[in-house]
């Protein structure tokens, strides 16, 4: 990742609820990139895993405090990108 | 009629729930390996099994949206864990990893899926939170639909069931459990579960047999095997021959008329011939539970587990959804004393974000009342919503596993402190609550008489105190014979508490398993309890039997028994007294030796 030469398809937040990213919320994540043109990533220590499969992201393993970067492939997905990264900063509706 | 050609076994789990049944096994699913069909599909097979897949997944989805709508009102609590399994269904790791295997590997669709699942599941085993890693069974729950439809087994639903059958099966989700027809079920059988599982709870609420944790039963018992199920020793017995069905037959028939018959006077008190009355209450881990206590006559709740609340769920629940509860239990109790144990689990088990990591030693580890101390604001919320529920009913609270005087004192400051905040905001509570500590820690059983300055009464809580003062795993197969709760040791810790308790004239109770065990009723009777406190289908029994004998009698008996240097010693001078009394009650005694 090189924050610079794509910073604006990529955006980092930390994960504010006590569940962190669980299945539910992974839940409410999937919702928004399906909405998505192009693929859409959630990045945790340089893992990536699919924004539209829960398993995927539980499998990243983010509790609370986990920083976690949101990145997508395509510009036109921007209003996608912000909104998942207005899902996590709110903790998942959860906080 | 046993069928002669099969082998009889027996199996020993953990039995969950009191009772006999007698009935044909229905295998409930198979879920190992060696049921799967693994096979090679032809290349030019390759894309009809890939749309068989895809059919099965859209029947899934369908099944499972037709068990979201049938769940009945009262179990509403569960449909969010069947929603995110209509979400796992389509989920690109199953669905795509699944459909990936079959194009690949020309695997059939059901080895395919199974690979999928395995792969997930090795995910979430490696993660350390135990709520993350427990949502690897939602995988397999959710993966079993698929399974079903594709092997064609999905017609053979649960609800289907039309004559009274044995479940077998390798555990039970809460999908499978609300979707049966409970009437139907004589008694439950798994591989996984213990006494604290969600079956376990369940099956003792409904007063169904239950024999849990018995690892392979799935694969040691065939459908339509004939089973008897002993729920009170934790034996399955599989193709029994004639001599031991009649046995069991006769022990079924006997234990039923007994139940029915001591059942009659349950509400009655329990006083001895002499009149001396013993209270006996009962053990409750859900609110459900006490229409049971009322049915078998509780003389209150001696002991409420509320764990119950707290796992289950992804998130803690609130101090109104513990008060609600609390609440509902002291009223539907009325006058009768509800004593509630304060949470008594580790930090493991929380889905919290806090990092408490895997203990070497569980039971000796951070949990219980040491637990709370070190989560202020989860217990507050605990110790809150007791004082608010204490308004409205005859409600104690109780610390568990307290192992020296200060956390006593610093439970007590924090129960002040929560009196005060509910003070300030002006809401209605019980100031003058009594407060308990369990006496389950040999520390605290050489310490009572410095506890007693500090507390309203005690509670020995004996399953924890025999395994911690024996040094005895009683889940462990290889030591559990050594699990005696008439070692003279048990009953000289017991005498000394009570000792205690009486010089500071402070109540004492016992609610560990070995209360609602008739044969160790007249020792604790004769050492002086006030109260004990057991599984509620045991009150009638104890009850009944407490009134044959004299108080005075049985405070000889433990003179003696005292003095025995072994178990057996001890049970030799209970047979010699109360052989004749114990002998009916022998037939449905709980638990084989």
């Amino acid at each position: 990742m090189k924050p610079t030469a794509h910073s604006k398809l990529s955006r980092s937040v930390t994960i504010p609820n006590e569940l962190g990213l669980h299945a539910h919320a992974a839940a409410k994540v999937v919702l928004l990139a399906e909405q998505a043109c192009s693929q859409v990533f959630i990045i945790k220590d340089g893992q990536e895993a699919d924004a539209t499969s829960i398993l995927d992201m539980i499998g990243l393993y983010c509790p609370c405090g986990a920083e976690v970067t949101v990145r997508i492939a395509d510009p036109a997905d921007v209003k996608v990108l912000n909104r998942i990264v207005r899902l996590i900063e709110a903790g998942f509706g959860e906080l | 009629m046993a069928d002669s050609r099969r082998k009889t076994l027996s199996l020993q789990g953990i039995g969950a729930s009191p009772g006999i049944a007698i009935g044909r096994a229905y295998l409930l699913e198979h879920e190992d390996v060696g049921v799967i069909e693994e096979r090679f599909v032809q290349p030019e097979e390759v894309g009809a099994e890939i749309n068989r897949f895809k059919q099965a997944v859209k029947k899934a989805q369908e099944n499972l949206r037709q068990i979201i709508d049938d769940v009945p009102e009262e179990y509403r609590d569960h449909v969010y864990i069947l929603d995110s399994h209509m979400m796992l269904l389509k989920d690109r790791m199953i669905y795509d990893g699944t459909i990936e295997q079959i194009k690949q590997k020309h695997l059939n669709a059901a080895w395919a899926l199974k690979i999928a699942v395995d792969q997930v599941k090795a995910i979430f085993r490696k993660m350390p939170d135990q709520y993350f890693r427990d949502r690897g069974s939602d995988i397999v729950h959710a993966s079993k639909l698929i399974l079903e439809n594709l092997l064609g087994t999905g017609s053979r639903k649960i609800s289907d069931i039309d004559k009274r059958v044995i479940i077998v099966a390798h555990d039970l989700s809460p999908a499978e459990t609300t979707q049966m027809q409970l009437e139907k079920v004589k008694a439950f059988v798994t591989d996984l579960g213990s006494h604290t599982s969600h079956t376990g709870i369940m099956a003792r609420s409904l007063e169904i047999p239950a024999v849990l944790g018995l690892t392979d039963a799935t694969r040691l018992i065939q459908a339509d095997d004939l089973v008897i199920v002993d729920g009170s020793a934790g034996t399955v017995i599989v193709n029994p021959n004639e001599e031991t069905l009649t046995r069991y037959q006769e022990r079924k028939e006997l234990l039923e008329a007994y139940q029915a018959k001591v059942t009659r006077t349950s509400h009655l008190p329990a006083e001895t011939t002499d009149g001396h009355r013993l209270t006996v209450a009962a053990n409750i881990g859900l609110l459900e539970e006490v229409v049971s206590v009322m049915d078998h006559g509780g003389d209150g709740i001696g002991l409420y587990r509320t764990e119950f609340l707290y796992l289950n769920r992804p998130a803690l629940p609130s101090e109104q959804d513990l008060f609600d509860n609390y609440r509902d239990l002291a009223e539907i109790m009325g006058a009768r004393q509800v004593t509630i144990r304060t949470l008594d689990i580790g930090g493991d088990k929380f889905a919290a974000s806090v990092p408490w990591g895997e203990e070497m030693n569980p039971a000796l580890g951070l949990r219980a009342i040491r637990f709370c101390l070190q989560s202020p604001e989860i217990f507050m919320a605990q110790l809150r919503a007791i004082l608010r529920a204490a308004y409205f009913g005859n409600i104690r609270i109780m610390f568990p596993m307290i192992s020296q005087v200060e956390e006593i004192i610093q439970a007590k400051q924090m129960l002040r402190e929560a009196a005060e905040s509910l003070d300030k905001a002006g809401l209605p509570f019980k100031d003058d609550i009594e407060i308990g500590a369990m006496i389950e820690v040999p520390s605290a059983v050489f310490m009572a008489d410095i506890l007693a300055e500090e507390v309203d009464f005690f509670s020995i809580g004996t399953n924890d105190l025999i395994q911690y003062s024996m040094a005895i795993d009683r889940v462990n197969k290889h030591v559990s014979q050594l699990y005696q709760p008439l070692h003279p040791a048990v009953l000289r810790m017991i005498h000394r508490v009570v000792q205690a308790a009486k010089t500071a004239k402070i109540e004492v109770s016992l609610c560990g398993e070995m209360a609602g065990d008739l044969i160790n009723v007249p020792v604790l009777l004769g050492l002086e309890l006030d109260a004990i406190s057991m599984n509620p289908i045991s009150i009638p029994g104890v009850k009944n039997l407490v009134r044959t004998i004299s108080f005075e009698e049985s405070n000889r008996l433990v003179q003696a028994v005292l003095k025995q240097a072994t178990t057996s010693g001890v049970l030799a001078l209970i047979q010699e007294a109360y052989g004749t009394s114990l002998e009916t009650a022998s037939f449905f005694q709980a638990s084989g030796e």
